[in-house]
């Protein structure tokens, strides 16, 4: 117990959960703005913090640790949460009145994150999973008076709860098994003997209940309606923060606890990354909205990083953690510029989106680049990471995977091509500039430049992603 | 001399595209001066490189390197050997008339003219790249901003011809990046440097089914036969600039990347597959003939007949033989310079006449003088007339083929080229001879730029037709050791 500093990141989160929750009661409701700045610069003064422990390690007994990846889970949870709380400032004061509470359920969904890929044991990480995921039922059902987010929040909480159950159920019997939760435990009590029937169930429940909460396919039903339901920062929350922990819980269960059931585990993985690969990025030709869109297009994004979930090992790992990174940026800013339309105009429909070059040059730019970027073009973040990506499939032997990838990737340009055509070739529908605050112009300038840098100079975060992976692998 | 030569030139149009970006969008003089002195910065630096390459020693040389993502073996490599220096040299020739050409582009400037640097970024990129993930970046960089430019600026049909375009050269470059990544772990030497890889003798099978993907990958945006279809298409969508670039130079782009990446690195390969692209290109320069000889639109004329004229690159390619590999080069030289004069020309017409009808022009030579004489020009050296630049690449490339004794392919191709000759003399006489149109009474000349972009490309057309010695030198230099690899004629 020496070692309870260790949980000073968290305990700091918690706190400034709650700060902001007493600030929500305290200040009048049409304040609700000042508590959503202290719960964005407070997150990035933490995302400061932890950086600046970065190289430190140490483990809490069994169940917790803190190393590098940890730490860049960590700040990657705050600076996701930062954004979405910086999309959402102009986004509330419209059309979620008084949402104080709303920021403060934010700030303990990055906890939940940094929670999940800090734990080093099933319960802990279980816990770190639900405290997410409870946030996000609330937020997802966060507009009161839209009987689509009501919809979609009752969707997605009796789904969620079932895949939880069914998680839980899995982990019981890994416990079962292997008569430990720890981690290094149960890669121990695997490592000899041949896999049972038992083993084989178990890892399908856990995969299945993680598989629900990252929408991989066949357990992504729930997204498109959760995503064109939920107040839209909280979309973004669910595309961009919420997978990339669910994976970044993923690639640590798998380094540390479940190695020597790779071989058992490759194989089917493979084939839910090609379905989801291809479903989402058919389905998304045929969409209309572009929330909706946009949902179908992550999904089809979690089919590539589960190739390097397919194809595992050190330097599949990092891949995936390597186009998490690059994948916040450019999707960020995709649903900034969502987020900007919508709040104006109330428009979520592709055509609603003719002619936004004339009345909003820069964020017809910007919603172009970070579709390129998704599509895998150069100079944009999405070329080199993907690139990297399928690098390492195809090392593991997965060329076929590879191949599939790449054609879905064509696949998708089409479709991002057909918003891009509303922006620049169809003449507006509606007329006059449509303004946007300083703060999300700012905002888009970062993400929009910070998808560039990683597509220009990829260097430093490659370096940053190998060396929180390294410790991982031992 | 320590001036980073190639990156001054391959990111000049960069810096000028994100110069361009930040300007106020109706300062559209202050946008045409900024894309020119770009262009103009890049295709200086492309005329210092071919002067400053040593020819005598051959090679790769005014190498630049830096580490990019070292982890992983890539590095920002670029160097030239002789068949890059005369690809660059056309690249700058056309970016900057293209540029000159487009003056008159005053539907959002500051957009078009960023994303054709962009475009011709790429394009520079791709030539003196010895990286193969740059080669394959610049690549797509060279693909990604042609959408927007033919869909926005475009004409006839342009959507259908943008998307089309964009989406079989995106699915054409699939294949090259699976087959990049075959070629990396096969290699086992976790780096994408072309030097090294050059002394890898990968087994036959990944070699078979790496230059399969590679010949199929480069030869959607080479135009190769069936896979074509793109290129008529999007070139007569395409705006004046853009199809003078695209036809004129990001064509070549795939069947330089058959040379640079598929016969340097995969010589069993290449003598398994040369034979069919061999058949395939001559399909080609048939097939793009008789096409162009059916059709009613200028554009499409010349989009076919760079069906037909790619037909002789890939074709000089395949002929495994030093004097066909050298005409291939040239030729793509050659047909660069005289397709840009004819979109160039075809687009001065348009713009005034706007149509492109060829039934409804005649006797255009009396009231747009200075334009048809180039246009006629652009044809007798796109039907091999001797004097030409057209004439000395395709005579190349016959010996070529005769020297490997492939002599059906000797008879198709003069075929191909009587072909030719039948369909631009036809055209040349029903556009620009008899007596004059009265709906035609009002067109004018092109303006002083647009003759001048004109007669620059002319001039080149000539200068190499009489004396082709400069260009050849280096070409021969830069793929002997090609076809000494694949145990070809010399």
């Amino acid at each position: 117990m020496t070692a309870l500093y260790l949980l000073l990141p968290e305990l700091l989160i918690g706190g400034l959960a709650f700060l902001v929750l007493a600030a929500d009661l305290l200040l009048p409701a049409r304040r609700a703005p000042i508590v959503g700045w202290l719960a964005a610069l407070g997150m990035l003064a933490l995302a400061f913090f932890c950086a600046t422990w970065w190289g430190a390690a140490g483990a809490m007994g069994e169940l917790y640790v803190l190393d590098r990846f940890a730490l860049l889970f960590k700040i990657l949870a705050l600076v996701m949460g930062a954004i979405v709380i910086l999309m959402s400032l102009d986004y509330a004061r419209r059309r979620l009145p008084g949402a104080g509470e709303y920021y403060g359920l934010i700030v303990f969904a990055a906890l939940g994150m940094a929670l999940m890929t800090g734990a080093t044991e099933l319960l802990t990480a279980y816990i770190g999973l639900e405290l997410l995921n409870f946030s996000l039922y609330v937020l997802v059902s966060y507009s009161k008076w839209n009987p689509k987010s009501n919809e979609a929040g009752t969707k997605y909480i009796l789904l969620g709860a079932i895949s939880s159950a069914v998680l839980l159920y899995g982990l019981s019997l890994l416990y079962g098994l292997t008569g430990t939760t720890n981690y290094a435990g149960i890669a121990q009590a695997l490592a000899s003997g041949t896999p049972s029937p038992g083993l084989v169930a178990a890892l399908v429940l856990i995969l299945g209940g993680l598989g629900f909460k990252i929408a991989a396919v066949p357990f992504h039903m729930w997204a498109p309606d959760a995503y064109q339901g939920a107040p839209t920062p909280i979309a973004a929350l669910l595309a961009v923060a919420a997978k990339a922990a669910g994976f970044g819980l993923l690639v640590r269960l798998l380094a540390e606890a479940l190695p020597s059931t790779l071989p058992l585990i490759g194989p089917p993985l493979a084939a839910v990354a090609a379905a989801t690969m291809v479903l989402g990025n058919t389905v998304a030709i045929r969409q209309r909205n572009l929330k909706r869109l946009l949902a179908y297009s992550s999904i089809g994004q979690v089919g590539y990083l589960l190739v390097g979930l397919a194809g595992f090992g050190a330097g599949a790992a990092e891949a995936i953690v390597f186009h998490l990174a690059g994948y916040a940026a450019t999707n960020f800013a995709a649903f900034l510029v969502v987020i900007i339309v919508e709040n104006r105009t109330g428009d979520e429909d592709i055509d609603d989106y003719a002619g936004l070059a004339e009345r909003a040059p820069f964020a017809a730019f910007a919603l172009t680049a970070a579709f390129f970027s998704l599509a895998g073009l150069p100079l944009l973040a999405g070329f080199v990471t993907k690139f990297y990506l399928f690098l390492t499939a195809a090392q593991a032997g997965l060329i076929w995977l590879v191949a599939i990838g790449v054609t879905m990737s064509v696949v998708s340009l089409y479709y991002y091509l057909m918003v891009i055509r509303q922006l620049y070739v169809v003449a507006p529908i509606k007329v006059g500039p449509l303004p946007m605050t300083a703060t999300e112009r700012a905002l888009l300038s970062v993400l929009v430049v910070a998808t560039i840098a990683i597509g220009v100079a990829p260097a430093p975060l490659f370096v940053i992603v190998r060396s929180a992976v390294a410790p991982l692998f031992g | 001399m320590n001036i980073p030569l190639l990156s001054l030139m391959t990111l000049t149009p960069l810096v000028g595209a994100l110069v361009l970006l930040v300007l106020p969008r109706d300062r559209h003089g202050l946008i045409r001066a900024v894309a020119l002195a770009a262009a103009g910065i890049s295709a200086a630096a492309a005329v210092a490189v071919f002067l400053v390459y040593d020819t005598v020693r051959a090679g790769f040389q005014l190498a630049e390197r830096l580490p990019w993502l070292p982890q992983i073996g890539i590095d920002y490599a670029l160097a030239v050997d002789g068949s890059s220096v005369v690809m660059l040299l056309l690249t700058g020739i056309v970016i900057v008339t293209g540029v000159l050409i487009s003056w008159r582009v005053d539907y959002r400037p500051k957009d078009f003219f960023a994303l054709l640097l962009l475009l011709v970024a790429g394009v520079y990129g791709v030539f003196c790249s010895t990286d193969l993930f740059f080669f394959f970046f610049w690549y797509e960089v060279a693909v990604l901003p042609m959408y927007l430019l033919i869909a926005v600026w475009g004409s006839t049909n342009k959507e259908y011809g943008a998307l089309k375009l964009t989406l079989m050269l995106v699915a054409g470059s699939i294949l090259i990046w699976i087959g990049l990544l075959m070629l990396y772990v096969a290699s086992g030497i976790n780096s994408f440097d072309l030097f090294r890889l050059q002394h890898i003798t990968f087994d036959p099978l990944t070699q078979s089914i790496a230059f399969l993907l590679f010949m199929i990958g480069f030869g959607v945006l080479a135009g190769m036969w069936p896979l074509h279809t793109w290129s008529p298409d999007g070139h007569v969508a395409a705006p004046t600039a853009v199809s003078m670039l695209h036809a004129g130079v990001l064509m070549k782009l795939g069947a330089f990347g058959i040379l640079r990446i598929a016969m340097t690195l995969l010589p069993e390969g290449a003598r398994i597959w040369l034979p069919v692209l061999l058949v395939l290109a001559t399909v080609n320069v048939i097939y793009g003939a008789l096409s162009a000889m059916s059709q009613r639109d200028l554009k499409y004329v010349i989009g076919y007949s760079s069906v037909s004229h790619m037909g002789y690159v890939l074709m000089g390619l395949a002929s495994l033989s030093l004097i066909g590999t050298t005409g291939a080069v040239l030729q793509m030289f050659s047909h660069g310079i005289m397709t840009a004069l004819f979109f160039a020309m075809v687009g001065v017409i348009y713009d005034q006449a706007h149509t492109r009808d060829i039934a409804a022009f005649r006797g255009l030579i009396c009231t747009m003088p200075a334009v048809s004489v180039l246009f006629i020009l652009a044809g007798l050296a796109s039907l091999g007339l001797p004097g030409l630049s057209g004439f000395v690449a395709e005579f190349l490339v016959f010996s070529g083929l005769a020297q490997a004794q492939a002599w059906l392919f000797v008879v198709l191709a003069v075929v191909g080229v009587a072909i030719t000759a039948t369909y631009v003399l036809r055209l040349i006489a029903r556009v620009f001879f008899g007596p004059p149109e009265a709906a035609w009474r009002a067109l004018r000349d092109g303006t002083p730029l647009d003759v001048a972009a004109g007669a620059s490309l002319a001039f080149v057309l000539v200068a190499v037709g009489l004396y082709p010695a400069p260009l050849i030198g280096p070409i021969v230099g830069s793929v002997l050791p090609i076809v000494r690899r694949l145990g070809g004629v010399e």
